[in-house]
Protein backbone atom coordinates (compact mmCIF):
# COMPACT_ATOMS: atom_id res chain seq x y z
CA UNK A 1 0.00 0.00 0.00
CA UNK A 2 1.56 3.32 -1.05
CA UNK A 3 1.29 6.56 0.78
CA UNK A 4 -1.52 7.75 -1.83
CA UNK A 5 -3.81 4.70 -1.40
CA UNK A 6 -3.59 5.89 2.64
CA UNK A 7 -4.50 9.19 1.71
CA UNK A 8 -7.47 8.12 -0.26
CA UNK A 9 -8.71 5.99 2.67
CA UNK A 10 -8.72 8.93 4.66
CA UNK A 11 -5.24 8.08 6.80
CA UNK A 12 -4.07 12.01 8.20
CA UNK A 13 -0.41 10.20 9.03
CA UNK A 14 -0.40 9.63 4.90
CA UNK A 15 -1.98 13.21 4.28
CA UNK A 16 0.72 14.53 6.60
CA UNK A 17 3.69 12.55 4.50
CA UNK A 18 2.23 13.98 1.34
CA UNK A 19 1.96 17.67 2.28
CA UNK A 20 6.10 17.76 2.98
CA UNK A 21 6.29 15.86 -0.54
CA UNK A 22 4.50 18.23 -1.81
CA UNK A 23 6.57 21.17 0.31
CA UNK A 24 10.11 19.37 -0.07
CA UNK A 25 9.86 19.37 -4.01
CA UNK A 26 10.53 15.60 -3.82
CA UNK A 27 11.24 13.82 -6.67
CA UNK A 28 7.88 13.39 -8.35
CA UNK A 29 5.76 15.70 -6.75
CA UNK A 30 4.56 16.78 -9.66
CA UNK A 31 3.09 13.64 -10.75
CA UNK A 32 1.41 13.39 -7.65
CA UNK A 33 -0.05 16.80 -7.85
CA UNK A 34 -1.14 15.65 -11.27
CA UNK A 35 -3.14 12.69 -9.75
CA UNK A 36 -4.52 14.63 -6.60
CA UNK A 37 -5.69 18.03 -8.61
CA UNK A 38 -8.74 15.98 -10.48
CA UNK A 39 -9.84 14.83 -6.84
CA UNK A 40 -9.68 19.25 -5.71
CA UNK A 41 -12.34 21.59 -6.18
CA UNK A 42 -14.88 21.31 -3.55
CA UNK A 43 -13.60 22.99 -0.31
CA UNK A 44 -14.03 26.85 0.25
CA UNK A 45 -10.96 28.49 0.81
CA UNK A 46 -10.86 31.21 3.40
CA UNK A 47 -7.72 33.41 3.94
CA UNK A 48 -6.98 35.15 7.31
CA UNK A 49 -4.60 38.29 7.05
CA UNK A 50 -3.54 40.96 8.62
CA UNK A 51 -0.39 42.69 10.99
CA UNK A 52 1.21 40.74 13.39
CA UNK A 53 -0.58 39.82 16.93
CA UNK A 54 -3.94 40.94 15.47
CA UNK A 55 -5.53 37.91 16.40
CA UNK A 56 -5.76 35.77 13.02
CA UNK A 57 -4.77 32.57 14.51
CA UNK A 58 -7.51 33.17 17.64
CA UNK A 59 -9.96 33.98 15.27
CA UNK A 60 -8.98 31.09 12.64
CA UNK A 61 -9.30 28.67 16.05
CA UNK A 62 -12.48 30.13 17.40
CA UNK A 63 -14.19 29.56 13.21
CA UNK A 64 -13.03 26.39 13.61
CA UNK A 65 -14.45 25.48 16.54
CA UNK A 66 -17.93 26.99 15.63
CA UNK A 67 -17.09 25.36 12.02
CA UNK A 68 -16.93 21.67 13.51
CA UNK A 69 -20.11 22.14 15.81
CA UNK A 70 -21.95 22.47 12.51
CA UNK A 71 -20.12 19.17 11.81
CA UNK A 72 -17.94 20.86 8.77
CA UNK A 73 -14.11 19.03 8.72
CA UNK A 74 -11.64 21.92 8.53
CA UNK A 75 -8.22 22.21 7.73
CA UNK A 76 -6.11 24.74 8.58
CA UNK A 77 -2.77 26.10 6.89
CA UNK A 78 -0.72 28.60 9.41
CA UNK A 79 2.28 30.44 7.99
CA UNK A 80 5.02 31.54 9.58
CA UNK A 81 8.02 33.39 8.47
CA UNK A 82 11.74 31.79 7.48
CA UNK A 83 14.74 33.14 8.60
CA UNK A 84 16.64 34.98 5.97
CA UNK A 85 19.80 34.66 7.30
CA UNK A 86 19.62 30.71 8.57
CA UNK A 87 16.40 29.41 7.11
CA UNK A 88 15.15 28.25 9.87
CA UNK A 89 12.01 29.25 11.65
CA UNK A 90 9.69 29.44 14.85
CA UNK A 91 6.16 28.12 13.75
CA UNK A 92 3.98 29.28 16.44
CA UNK A 93 0.48 29.51 15.64
CA UNK A 94 -0.26 26.13 17.41
CA UNK A 95 0.35 28.22 20.25
CA UNK A 96 -3.54 29.35 19.99
CA UNK A 97 -5.09 26.45 18.40
CA UNK A 98 -4.56 24.01 21.04
CA UNK A 99 -8.10 23.30 22.53
CA UNK A 100 -9.34 21.87 18.77
CA UNK A 101 -11.08 18.28 18.68
CA UNK A 102 -9.25 15.46 18.08
CA UNK A 103 -11.51 12.96 16.56
CA UNK A 104 -9.49 13.61 12.90
CA UNK A 105 -11.85 16.08 11.26
CA UNK A 106 -9.46 18.75 11.89
CA UNK A 107 -6.19 19.23 10.44
CA UNK A 108 -3.75 21.79 11.18
CA UNK A 109 -0.57 22.28 9.61
CA UNK A 110 2.22 25.01 10.01
CA UNK A 111 4.40 26.06 6.91
CA UNK A 112 7.63 28.37 7.24
CA UNK A 113 7.67 30.74 3.94
CA UNK A 114 11.41 29.85 2.91
CA UNK A 115 12.00 32.22 0.66
CA UNK A 116 8.74 33.48 -0.06
CA UNK A 117 7.71 37.35 0.29
CA UNK A 118 3.98 37.29 -0.43
CA UNK A 119 2.79 36.37 3.14
CA UNK A 120 2.55 32.68 2.42
CA UNK A 121 5.37 30.22 1.62
CA UNK A 122 5.90 28.96 -2.48
CA UNK A 123 3.86 25.58 -1.73
CA UNK A 124 0.94 26.76 -0.12
CA UNK A 125 -1.51 26.47 -2.99
CA UNK A 126 -0.32 23.11 -3.70
CA UNK A 127 -0.99 22.07 0.04
CA UNK A 128 -4.44 23.31 -0.38
CA UNK A 129 -5.11 21.12 -3.70
CA UNK A 130 -3.87 18.34 -1.05
CA UNK A 131 -6.06 18.81 1.93
CA UNK A 132 -9.00 19.45 -0.59
CA UNK A 133 -8.58 16.56 -2.43
CA UNK A 134 -8.15 14.70 1.16
CA UNK A 135 -11.98 16.11 1.71
CA UNK A 136 -12.23 19.10 3.51
CA UNK A 137 -15.38 21.41 3.68
CA UNK A 138 -13.12 24.16 4.33
CA UNK A 139 -9.25 25.13 4.22
CA UNK A 140 -8.40 28.50 6.67
CA UNK A 141 -5.28 30.04 5.52
CA UNK A 142 -3.57 32.23 7.75
CA UNK A 143 -0.76 34.14 6.79
CA UNK A 144 2.09 35.37 8.17
CA UNK A 145 2.06 38.90 10.05
CA UNK A 146 1.89 41.41 7.35
CA UNK A 147 2.24 45.09 6.44
CA UNK A 148 0.71 46.57 3.15
CA UNK A 149 1.88 44.53 0.41
CA UNK A 150 2.39 40.98 1.05
CA UNK A 151 -0.75 40.03 -0.93
CA UNK A 152 -0.61 36.10 -2.39
CA UNK A 153 -3.36 35.15 -0.34
CA UNK A 154 -5.47 36.77 -2.71
CA UNK A 155 -4.39 34.62 -5.23
CA UNK A 156 -4.95 31.44 -3.10
CA UNK A 157 -8.16 31.53 -1.87
CA UNK A 158 -12.24 32.11 -2.16
CA UNK A 159 -12.48 34.65 0.51
CA UNK A 160 -10.38 36.80 2.60
CA UNK A 161 -10.97 38.16 6.16
CA UNK A 162 -8.51 41.28 6.85
CA UNK A 163 -8.12 41.31 10.37
CA UNK A 164 -6.76 44.67 12.57
CA UNK A 165 -6.70 46.18 16.23
CA UNK A 166 -7.88 49.20 17.56
CA UNK A 167 -4.49 50.46 16.80
CA UNK A 168 -4.40 49.78 13.37
CA UNK A 169 -4.23 53.30 12.17
CA UNK A 170 -6.48 56.01 11.27
CA UNK A 171 -8.68 57.00 8.26
CA UNK A 172 -5.90 57.62 5.99
CA UNK A 173 -4.02 54.29 6.64
CA UNK A 174 -7.61 53.16 5.51
CA UNK A 175 -7.71 54.51 2.22
CA UNK A 176 -3.78 53.34 1.47
CA UNK A 177 -3.57 50.78 -1.88
CA UNK A 178 -2.80 47.41 -0.92
CA UNK A 179 -3.69 45.18 1.97
CA UNK A 180 -6.89 47.66 2.46
CA UNK A 181 -7.83 46.90 -1.12
CA UNK A 182 -7.64 42.62 -0.83
CA UNK A 183 -10.76 42.56 1.84
CA UNK A 184 -14.02 41.17 1.32
CA UNK A 185 -14.71 40.94 4.99
CA UNK A 186 -12.83 43.21 7.84
CA UNK A 187 -12.50 41.63 11.07
CA UNK A 188 -11.75 44.75 14.22
CA UNK A 189 -10.46 41.90 17.06
CA UNK A 190 -9.83 42.83 20.23
CA UNK A 191 -12.49 45.23 19.56
CA UNK A 192 -13.32 45.70 23.30
CA UNK A 193 -10.21 47.91 23.07
CA UNK A 194 -10.11 51.51 22.94
CA UNK A 195 -10.76 53.18 19.58
CA UNK A 196 -12.24 50.31 18.41
CA UNK A 197 -15.48 52.61 17.36
CA UNK A 198 -12.62 55.11 15.53
CA UNK A 199 -11.21 52.29 13.54
CA UNK A 200 -14.70 50.84 12.54
CA UNK A 201 -15.99 54.05 11.67
CA UNK A 202 -12.65 54.99 9.10
CA UNK A 203 -13.26 51.64 7.57
CA UNK A 204 -16.87 51.81 7.00
CA UNK A 205 -16.31 55.41 5.68
CA UNK A 206 -13.51 53.73 3.18
CA UNK A 207 -15.97 50.90 2.41
CA UNK A 208 -18.72 53.07 1.79
CA UNK A 209 -17.04 54.74 -1.43
CA UNK A 210 -16.41 51.08 -2.64
CA UNK A 211 -19.46 49.74 -2.07
CA UNK A 212 -21.42 52.29 -4.51
CA UNK A 213 -19.65 50.12 -7.30
CA UNK A 214 -20.25 46.61 -6.05
CA UNK A 215 -23.62 44.51 -5.29
CA UNK A 216 -21.41 42.76 -2.28
CA UNK A 217 -21.66 45.39 1.03
CA UNK A 218 -18.32 44.84 2.44
CA UNK A 219 -18.75 44.53 6.51
CA UNK A 220 -16.44 45.35 9.17
CA UNK A 221 -17.10 42.78 11.99
CA UNK A 222 -15.90 43.54 15.53
CA UNK A 223 -14.79 40.76 17.08
CA UNK A 224 -13.24 39.22 20.89
CA UNK A 225 -11.47 35.88 19.73
CA UNK A 226 -10.36 35.69 23.54
CA UNK A 227 -13.86 35.95 24.36
CA UNK A 228 -15.18 34.08 21.43
CA UNK A 229 -17.41 37.31 21.02
CA UNK A 230 -19.12 37.47 17.15
CA UNK A 231 -17.20 34.51 15.66
CA UNK A 232 -20.91 33.43 14.21
CA UNK A 233 -21.72 36.68 12.85
CA UNK A 234 -17.87 36.93 11.23
CA UNK A 235 -18.80 33.54 9.88
CA UNK A 236 -22.20 34.60 8.88
CA UNK A 237 -20.42 37.47 6.39
CA UNK A 238 -18.30 34.91 5.33
CA UNK A 239 -20.84 32.36 3.76
CA UNK A 240 -22.44 35.10 2.57
CA UNK A 241 -19.94 36.67 0.69
CA UNK A 242 -19.42 32.98 -0.94
CA UNK A 243 -22.62 32.77 -1.61
CA UNK A 244 -22.68 35.93 -3.17
CA UNK A 245 -19.66 35.47 -5.33
CA UNK A 246 -21.07 32.36 -6.42
CA UNK A 247 -24.40 33.72 -7.55
CA UNK A 248 -22.92 36.69 -9.25
CA UNK A 249 -19.88 34.41 -11.03
CA UNK A 250 -17.11 36.06 -9.32
CA UNK A 251 -16.08 32.96 -7.54
CA UNK A 252 -15.57 30.99 -10.69
CA UNK A 253 -13.73 33.58 -12.55
CA UNK A 254 -11.53 34.01 -9.56
CA UNK A 255 -10.94 30.52 -9.61
CA UNK A 256 -10.03 30.52 -13.16
CA UNK A 257 -7.82 33.77 -13.07
CA UNK A 258 -5.85 31.75 -10.24
CA UNK A 259 -5.15 28.77 -12.49
CA UNK A 260 -4.04 30.79 -15.07
CA UNK A 261 -1.96 33.03 -12.47
CA UNK A 262 -0.56 29.57 -11.35
CA UNK A 263 -0.07 28.41 -15.04
CA UNK A 264 2.38 31.71 -15.29
CA UNK A 265 4.32 30.93 -12.50
CA UNK A 266 5.06 27.25 -13.02
CA UNK A 267 6.19 28.74 -16.64
CA UNK A 268 8.32 31.39 -14.63
CA UNK A 269 10.14 28.92 -12.02
CA UNK A 270 10.90 26.54 -15.40
CA UNK A 271 12.41 29.27 -17.09
CA UNK A 272 14.19 30.20 -14.31
CA UNK A 273 15.97 27.16 -13.62
CA UNK A 274 16.39 26.73 -17.37
CA UNK A 275 18.13 30.45 -17.46
CA UNK A 276 20.08 29.14 -14.81
CA UNK A 277 21.01 25.82 -16.50
CA UNK A 278 22.36 27.34 -18.87
CA UNK A 279 24.52 30.29 -17.37
CA UNK A 280 26.33 27.61 -15.57
CA UNK A 281 27.74 26.13 -18.70
CA UNK A 282 28.52 29.36 -20.32
CA UNK A 283 32.37 29.37 -19.81
CA UNK A 284 32.45 33.19 -20.31
CA UNK A 285 29.82 34.91 -18.49
CA UNK A 286 32.89 35.82 -15.78
CA UNK A 287 34.44 37.16 -18.97
CA UNK A 288 31.55 39.37 -19.58
CA UNK A 289 31.10 40.30 -15.85
CA UNK A 290 34.60 42.08 -16.36
CA UNK A 291 33.70 43.76 -19.68
CA UNK A 292 30.56 45.50 -17.64
CA UNK A 293 33.12 46.09 -14.57
CA UNK A 294 36.14 47.92 -16.68
CA UNK A 295 33.12 50.04 -18.26
CA UNK A 296 33.43 48.42 -21.74
CA UNK A 297 29.57 46.94 -22.03
CA UNK A 298 26.70 47.50 -19.78
CA UNK A 299 24.58 45.25 -18.06
CA UNK A 300 21.79 45.14 -20.71
CA UNK A 301 23.56 44.46 -23.56
CA UNK A 302 25.38 41.72 -21.89
CA UNK A 303 22.00 39.71 -20.90
CA UNK A 304 20.74 40.70 -24.67
CA UNK A 305 23.60 38.97 -26.00
CA UNK A 306 23.30 35.71 -23.00
CA UNK A 307 19.53 35.76 -24.29
CA UNK A 308 19.89 34.93 -27.58
CA UNK A 309 23.12 32.58 -26.94
CA UNK A 310 20.17 30.42 -24.83
CA UNK A 311 17.09 31.19 -26.72
CA UNK A 312 14.58 27.63 -25.93
CA UNK A 313 14.62 26.75 -29.74
CA UNK B 1 14.91 19.40 -3.03
CA UNK B 2 15.03 20.93 0.39
CA UNK B 3 15.09 18.49 2.93
CA UNK B 4 14.11 20.59 5.68
CA UNK B 5 14.57 19.17 9.45
CA UNK B 6 10.68 19.92 11.48
CA UNK B 7 10.95 19.26 15.07
CA UNK B 8 7.88 20.01 17.79
CA UNK B 9 8.52 21.34 20.99
CA UNK B 10 5.97 21.13 23.67
CA UNK B 11 5.75 21.34 27.30
CA UNK B 12 3.40 18.47 28.70
CA UNK B 13 1.01 18.80 32.15
CA UNK B 14 0.44 21.77 34.57
CA UNK B 15 4.10 23.08 34.15
CA UNK B 16 4.67 26.38 33.23
CA UNK B 17 8.14 26.84 33.77
CA UNK B 18 8.97 27.71 29.90
CA UNK B 19 12.14 29.79 29.86
CA UNK B 20 13.89 26.62 29.10
CA UNK B 21 12.00 25.48 26.16
CA UNK B 22 12.18 29.02 24.71
CA UNK B 23 16.12 28.60 24.67
CA UNK B 24 16.38 25.69 23.21
CA UNK B 25 13.65 26.43 20.23
CA UNK B 26 15.56 29.66 19.55
CA UNK B 27 18.77 26.78 19.21
CA UNK B 28 16.66 25.05 17.02
CA UNK B 29 15.99 28.04 14.71
CA UNK B 30 19.20 29.12 14.38
CA UNK B 31 20.45 26.12 13.59
CA UNK B 32 18.29 26.06 10.72
CA UNK B 33 15.58 24.12 11.48
CA UNK B 34 12.05 24.73 11.33
CA UNK B 35 10.47 24.44 15.11
CA UNK B 36 6.53 23.98 15.82
CA UNK B 37 6.13 25.46 19.07
CA UNK B 38 2.95 24.45 20.70
CA UNK B 39 3.01 26.17 24.22
CA UNK B 40 2.55 24.72 27.51
CA UNK B 41 0.12 22.54 28.48
CA UNK B 42 -0.32 20.22 26.86
CA UNK B 43 -1.45 16.53 27.24
CA UNK B 44 0.85 13.17 25.17
CA UNK B 45 -2.27 12.66 23.19
CA UNK B 46 -2.23 16.29 21.79
CA UNK B 47 1.82 16.39 21.51
CA UNK B 48 1.40 12.90 19.67
CA UNK B 49 -1.71 14.09 17.46
CA UNK B 50 0.43 17.48 16.47
CA UNK B 51 3.54 15.61 16.01
CA UNK B 52 1.91 13.69 13.45
CA UNK B 53 -0.19 16.09 11.51
CA UNK B 54 3.37 18.37 11.10
CA UNK B 55 4.61 15.33 10.33
CA UNK B 56 7.44 16.32 12.08
CA UNK B 57 11.25 14.52 12.57
CA UNK B 58 11.49 14.56 16.33
CA UNK B 59 9.66 15.78 18.93
CA UNK B 60 11.19 17.44 22.02
CA UNK B 61 9.50 17.59 25.41
CA UNK B 62 10.68 19.98 28.46
CA UNK B 63 9.73 18.78 31.68
CA UNK B 64 10.89 20.39 35.39
CA UNK B 65 7.86 19.28 37.28
CA UNK B 66 8.52 15.87 38.65
CA UNK B 67 6.48 13.75 36.17
CA UNK B 68 9.25 12.82 33.38
CA UNK B 69 8.14 8.78 35.09
CA UNK B 70 4.56 8.94 33.90
CA UNK B 71 4.51 11.16 30.79
CA UNK B 72 7.50 10.29 28.88
CA UNK B 73 6.58 6.67 28.20
CA UNK B 74 2.90 7.69 27.91
CA UNK B 75 4.10 9.85 24.51
CA UNK B 76 6.42 7.35 23.64
CA UNK B 77 3.88 4.62 23.77
CA UNK B 78 1.17 6.84 21.77
CA UNK B 79 3.64 7.40 19.20
CA UNK B 80 4.18 3.84 18.78
CA UNK B 81 0.55 3.12 18.84
CA UNK B 82 0.12 5.32 16.27
CA UNK B 83 2.23 4.32 13.82
CA UNK B 84 4.53 7.47 14.59
CA UNK B 85 7.57 4.70 16.69
CA UNK B 86 9.74 6.75 13.69
CA UNK B 87 9.39 10.20 15.12
CA UNK B 88 12.42 11.02 17.31
CA UNK B 89 11.44 11.53 20.83
CA UNK B 90 14.02 13.10 23.27
CA UNK B 91 13.60 15.84 25.94
CA UNK B 92 15.38 17.66 29.04
CA UNK B 93 14.63 18.58 32.86
CA UNK B 94 15.57 18.02 36.21
CA UNK B 95 15.87 14.42 35.70
CA UNK B 96 18.03 12.02 38.59
CA UNK B 97 20.47 9.88 36.55
CA UNK B 98 18.96 6.58 37.75
CA UNK B 99 15.73 8.06 36.02
CA UNK B 100 17.14 8.78 32.81
CA UNK B 101 19.05 5.24 31.80
CA UNK B 102 15.25 3.91 33.16
CA UNK B 103 13.49 6.23 30.16
CA UNK B 104 16.38 5.52 27.86
CA UNK B 105 15.73 1.80 28.01
CA UNK B 106 12.15 2.06 27.54
CA UNK B 107 12.80 4.16 24.19
CA UNK B 108 13.28 7.49 24.60
CA UNK B 109 16.08 8.30 21.90
CA UNK B 110 18.04 10.88 24.64
CA UNK B 111 17.31 12.75 27.53
CA UNK B 112 19.27 16.23 28.37
CA UNK B 113 19.90 17.12 32.11
CA UNK B 114 20.69 20.72 33.33
CA UNK B 115 24.45 21.70 32.08
CA UNK B 116 23.43 20.04 28.65
CA UNK B 117 24.52 23.10 25.65
CA UNK B 118 22.23 23.61 23.10
CA UNK B 119 25.14 22.87 20.44
CA UNK B 120 24.34 19.11 21.92
CA UNK B 121 21.19 19.17 21.67
CA UNK B 122 21.13 20.46 17.95
CA UNK B 123 23.61 18.03 17.16
CA UNK B 124 22.07 15.42 18.42
CA UNK B 125 18.72 15.78 16.78
CA UNK B 126 20.84 16.43 13.32
CA UNK B 127 22.49 13.07 13.52
CA UNK B 128 19.93 10.79 15.09
CA UNK B 129 17.50 12.47 11.84
CA UNK B 130 20.58 11.71 9.02
CA UNK B 131 20.06 8.01 10.51
CA UNK B 132 16.50 7.13 9.62
CA UNK B 133 15.27 6.40 6.28
CA UNK B 134 12.25 6.38 4.65
CA UNK B 135 11.28 3.28 2.33
CA UNK B 136 7.46 3.88 2.12
CA UNK B 137 6.88 4.54 -1.63
CA UNK B 138 4.57 8.00 -2.16
CA UNK B 139 2.79 6.38 -5.26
Amino acid sequence: MTVLDKFLAGDQSALARIISFIEDREDGYQDLLARLYPKAGTAVRVGFTGPPGAGKSSLVNCLTKLLHSRGKRVSIIAVDPSSPFTGGALLGDRIRLTDLPMDGTIYVRSMATRGSSGGLAAATNNVAIALDAFGFDYILIETVGVGQVELDIVDTCDAVVVTLVPESGDAIQALKAGLMEIADIFAVNKADRPGSKNIIAALEMMLDIKSHKSEWKYPVVPTEAINNKNIDVLFDKIDAFIEYSVRTGYFENHRREQIKKKIISILQYRLNELVKDRLTGMADLDGMVLEIYNGQSDPYTVSDRLFEMSRVK
Amino acid sequence: MSEKIRVLLAKPGLDGHDRGIKVIATAFRDAGFEVIYTGLRQTPEMIVNAAIQEDVDAVGVSILSGAHMTLFPAIKRLLVDRKAGHIILFGGGIIPEEDVKALEAQGIDKLFTPGATTEETVAFVRKAVAGRKDNEKIM
